[in-house]
This record gives C-alpha cells, sequence and structure tokens, in this order.
C-alpha cells in the first residue's frame, strides 16, 4: 500500500512541442521520458502548432510505454494521473488531455489537470526536496515570462508580473535568428556568449526605468531589446564591418539576465521571501544562473534551479505538481476538464464543469 | 463481444457501446453531443457514461472501433488519442473505420458523401450501394459539383452536403453525422476474427499551415541607412 504522502503518480506534458511522461513517487523521480518536434519546426524559426499536435498524437503512446518501462510500474500500480491542461498551444494540450482521460478511464485512476506554471514550480521538489513557503518563482522559457509568489502550492499560485510582450525564450530566439544561428536560440547564444563581452554594447533594460517601475514594477519587456539589437547589427552591416556575433551575443544575454534577476531579486526582497525557485527553458541559461546566484547572494536569498533537463518543458513536473496534489488532499479534476490554452494562474488544476470553472475557456463554451 | 465505438471527425462527439455476435451486432448504448468545439470535454464523459448505463467495465472491452476521419484536426486527435491510450491500457486491439464510410455504408445507389471540412471546403468520397467508389478528399463544394456527373451521383448525405446543397445541386438525405451502428458494422470482421490491432492514423488530407519566414525585415528607418 502507497502512503497519502509518497503517491505514485504519472504525468503527461504537450502543452508546446515536447511530449513528456514522467513518472514519480513523492519527490522521487522514476522515469521521465521525452519525445520532441523541434527539428521539425527548426525551418519555421518557431513552434508550428499544427506541427506539434501532429506529433504529439504519434509519439504519447511509445513515450508512455518508454516511461512505464524505465520506472518498472505499471498504470495499475499509479495512484493518478495528471496532465497539462494549460496554458499553452490549444491543439497539442489537447492531444495531452484526451490521452491522458484515456488512461484515467481504462486504469479507473483519478485524473488532475494541470498548471503547467504551477508544475515548472513544482519540479524543483524533485531536485531540492520540498518547497519552502512562501516563495518567489521566476518562471522563463520560449512561452512564458512570468514572476510568481507561491505562498501554497496546492492552492495555486499569485502572479506578480510578466511579459508585456515578447517571452524571454523568444527574445533568444529571434536573436539567435539574426545572428544565423540554429532554433532554438538558448544555447547557441549561450556558448557564443563565453567569448563575448558582455560590456561590449550597452543594449536597452525594458520595464527598468524609474517610471516603468510604478506600474510595471515587476512586469518584463524583450520586444524592444530584440529590435534594438536587430538595428545595431544592421547598422554593422550596412557600414561594411563585420559584425562581432560573440559580442552582441553576451551583450544581448547580460540584458536578458540582468532584468530578469533584478526584478526576481526585487521581488524577494519587497515580498521579505529568501527563496527564489527558477524555472522554464531559459533556467538552463549559464549567465542567469550565475548572476541570480551572485545577486542572491547579497541578500541571503537561497537559488533553487532544477538541472536543464527539468527546466525545460517534461512530463516528471507534472507529475511532481500531480503528487503534491494528491499528497496535498486536492480533489480530483472531473473528466469533462477543458484543455484552457490561457488556463489561469490561480487555477492550479483544473475543476470540471460539475462544479463551475471559474475561467472562460478559449475553446469551449461552459455550459451545454 | 463488447467493442467501445468512437468517432470525433464531425462536431457529433460520438460513444457507443456495441455487443458483437457471431452474425451481428447490437448497439447497448450511445452517447452523441453536437458541439464541434468540446470534443475533449465531451468525450471522456460520454465514453464513461455509456459503459455505466451498461454496466460495463473498461476491462470488459474486447476491442475499440475509431473513426479515423478525414475531420477537423483537433476534434479528430481527441477520439483517435483517446482510443490510443484506452486500448494500450487494456491490451486490446484498436480497428479504424473511414468516417465517410460509416456515413456512406447506409446509402443505395451512387451516393456523395460530403462532411463540413470547414474554411468552405467539404471533405467527400462517392459511394455505390454503400461501398466506397472513391477515397476520401478535400474540395471546394463548386470542385465537387462538376464531378458528380462522371459517377452517376444522384443523392447526397452529410453535413457537408447539406450546408453546401445549393452548389452540390443534389437531393440531400437526413443522415448529418456518422450513425456508430455503422462504424461497428463496418470493423465487425476485423473484431470476429481478432484482427491485428490498427495505428490509429488521422485522415488529415491537408498539411499543416506553416509557412517558412522570409527574409529579415530592415529594423533601420528608410532615413537611417
Ligand atoms: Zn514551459
Amino acid at each position: 500500500m502507497t502512503l497519502k504522502d509518497e503517491p505514485l503518480v504519472l504525468g503527461i506534458e504537450s502543452s508546446c512541442d515536447e511530449t513528456g511522461v514522467g513518472i514519480v513517487r513523492g519527490h522521487t523521480l522514476l522515469a521521465d521520458a521525452l519525445a520532441s518536434s523541434v527539428d521539425e519546426h527548426a525551418r519555421f524559426g518557431g513552434v508550428v502548432p499544427e506541427v506539434a499536435s501532429r506529433a504529439h498524437l504519434q509519439a504519447l503512446v511509445p513515450t508512455l510505454h518508454r516511461a512505464l518501462d524505465e520506472a518498472g510500474v505499471t498504470l495499475a500500480d499509479i495512484d493518478a494521473i495528471a496532465v497539462t491542461a494549460g496554458p499553452g498551444l490549444a491543439g497539442a494540450l489537447l492531444v495531452g488531455v484526451a490521452g491522458a482521460k484515456g488512461l484515467a478511464l481504462a486504469a479507473e485512476k483519478p485524473i488532475y489537470g494541470v498548471n503547467h506554471l504551477a508544475a515548472h514550480v513544482a519540479v524543483d521538489t524533485l531536485e531540492h526536496g520540498p518547497l519552502p513557503e512562501p516563495a518567489i518563482a521566476l518562471l522563463v522559457s520560449g512561452g512564458h515570462s512570468s514572476l510568481l509568489r507561491v505562498d501554497d502550492l496546492a492552492r495555486g499560485v499569485t502572479p506578480l508580473g510578466a511579459t508585456i510582450d515578447d517571452a524571454a525564450g523568444e527574445a533568444f530566439d529571434k536573436v539567435a535568428r539574426l545572428l544565423g544561428m540554429p532554433f532554438p536560440g538558448g544555447p547557441p547564444i549561450d556558448k557564443a556568449a563565453r567569448n563575448g563581452d558582455p560590456l561590449a554594447i550597452t543594449f536597452p533594460r525594458g520595464l527598468t526605468a524609474p517610471k516603468d517601475l510604478v506600474e510595471h514594477r515587476f512586469d518584463f519587456s524583450f520586444s524592444g531589446l530584440k529590435t534594438a539589437v536587430a538595428r545595431w547589427v544592421e547598422a554593422r552591416e550596412r557600414s561594411g564591418e563585420p559584425v562581432p556575433v560573440d559580442d552582441v551575443a553576451a551583450s544581448f544575454q547580460d540584458a536578458v539576465c540582468d532584468v530578469l534577476t533584478m526584478k526576481a531579486i526585487d521581488a524577494c526582497r519587497t515580498q521579505g521571501i529568501d527563496t527564489l525557485v527558477i524555472g522554464g527553458g531559459v533556467a538552463a541559461n549559464s549567465r542567469l544562473k550565475a548572476m541570480a546566484a551572485e545577486r542572491a547572494a547579497k541578500y541571503g536569498i537561497t537559488v533553487r534551479v532544477p538541472r536543464p533537463k527539468l527546466c525545460t518543458d517534461n512530463g516528471a513536473m507534472v507529475a511532481a505538481l500531480g503528487a503534491h496534489l494528491v499528497a496535498a488532499g486536492n480533489a480530483p479534476s472531473k473528466l469533462d476538464f477543458p484543455a484552457d490554452s490561457a488556463m489561469p494562474l490561480t487555477l492550479v488544476a483544473a475543476v470540471g464543469e460539475s462544479l463551475g470553472q471559474p475561467h472562460e475557456s478559449g475553446l469551449a463554451g461552459t455550459s451545454r | 463481444m463488447l467493442v467501445l465505438v468512437l468517432d470525433t471527425a464531425t462536431p457529433a462527439v460520438t460513444a457507443a457501446l456495441a455487443e458483437v455476435g457471431p452474425s451481428g451486432y447490437a448497439l447497448l448504448a450511445q452517447r452523441a453531443a453536437v458541439d464541434g468545439r468540446a470534443h475533449g470535454e465531451l468525450l471522456a464523459p460520454q465514453i464513461d457514461a455509456v459503459l455505466g448505463e451498461a454496466g460495463v467495465k473498461p476491462r470488459d472491452l474486447a476491442a475499440v472501433v475509431a473513426g479515423v476521419g478525414p475531420g477537423p484536426f483537433t476534434g479528430l486527435r481527441v477520439g483517435l488519442m483517446t482510443a490510443a491510450s484506452l486500448t494500450m491500457v487494456l491490451g486490446i486491439p484498436a480497428y479504424g473505420v473511414c468516417t465517410l464510410d460509416a456515413l456512406g455504408l447506409r446509402t443505395t445507389g451512387r451516393a456523395l458523401v460530403a462532411t463540413d471540412a470547414r474554411r468552405r471546403e467539404v471533405y467527400w468520397a462517392v459511394y455505390a450501394d454503400g461501398s466506397p467508389l472513391t477515397g476520401p478528399a478535400v474540395d471546394k463544394p463548386a470542385d465537387v459539383a462538376p464531378r458528380l456527373a462522371e459517377f452517376g451521383v444522384t443523392t447526397a448525405v452529410g453535413e457537408g452536403a447539406q450546408k453546401y446543397a445549393d452548389q452540390l445541386g443534389l437531393p440531400v438525405g437526413d443522415a448529418r453525422f456518422p450513425d456508430p451502428g455503422a462504424l461497428v458494422e463496418i470493423a465487425a470482421q476485423r473484431v470476429r476474427e481478432g484482427a491485428p490491432s490498427e495505428p490509429l492514423t488521422p485522415l488529415y488530407l491537408r498539411r499543416p499551415d506553416a509557412v517558412e519566414p522570409s527574409a529579415r525585415k530592415p529594423a533601420l528607418s528608410a532615413s537611417e541607412r
């Protein structure tokens, strides 16, 4: 008999281009199987939703088999199924949700339709154990840039700020493209930046001017930075001078990391919180981790960053949040819960129609 | 043999439970809510409901029969993904049936089956006394119409045929959505023989919308260049 505080949970992630299936027991990771359609999107310079959805449908069952084999468990052993219900690409989410519902039906298990962003926070427990609450979470990827306050992960999180235009990872992708680097842009920029001078070019830090801090203290803006890099590179090209790719990469990366860490530390200090969790694909950036650790140390703030494979989208994070919800005694979602591309952060798990859905789904009307 | 029947290739989100016998079949329970945007919400509760109504446990199922389209992609995938995960857990075979074939099965003479493909197009195929004469295709109704005479088509069924009746110029029958009885009837022989499980590959018939990015747009204004 499984102890209630160490539930065995299978998690499914399909909100973007990664098909992930993870299995955890409490805070212990047993399996983390992943299939990615990233190569199919590369020539388009970004994730093509329909291509991602088709890939999820093909990949999910084989990925489920791999995860179950890796963990050495069967679905009969599992205490609950968790699946990303949102936010994310609507069509992609629906594949994972349908697959999870099929599993829950066939294996007669409870199902939790969970919030992808809360799962990015929960995954850290697999690496560093229970999360001290309250905590500040900085979630940065190609799809999101959010600053959150986490008082009780089982009940939802409080958004403090988010990007008002591009996601941080999106800025990496666009600048990488400008510099002739492959998609996704994070790793090649990180690599080039190691040989460059971060002080070579002064790029703008969005929403950091005193007037911006009044209304957008914890919000981000990366669109102006991306344009500034494009203008700088173009001016160089026009003048016939070579573009110092490594310096541009390093200066751009520093501008992004400067704003992200400055605002995250500011959030910790103003809220009197001494734990900062960083997650999402951009959390794998070496400069972001180093800068956050350095700045946090000054104020006695502990920075928790899971290893890169857990930062990018995966099934383990969904399973980790599911296990947290089961252990906390949260009720499962009803079978009719929607995939919600705009699922709000205040909702840690979907409820289902019979209990009323507090948020209007982007996919369907709520009453019928 | 108890068979779960699913189809999500049209706005009718269909789930049914059938008993397949040596020479026929019977539908024990069925649900078909019509909502082209809620397949993901409706299908699983409907499966639960048909099993519950018949007092059948998922582990009692012998096979799953699923309509593989063609149909709007998002809804279609809900049915096929659900069927795939159900059969994976239960260790039972999955059998695919072309959704248009299910609509065509009960037609007589030369008939057009047309469902709504959105974007002012239809998924269509032609049937001769219920058997497919053409493979499924997707086209504008105005491009389908001139071809009907060449097949000697005299009637049409399906929601697409109703919606574009004026352009197709055919009398349209009542059947708008696939009947779960027809789906199970088409797959019944495979169920009885215990044929190998089939990959449930959706009939997309269209490529994904995706454009490769064009050359970089200038970031400097004309006066700055
Ligand atoms: Zn993510």
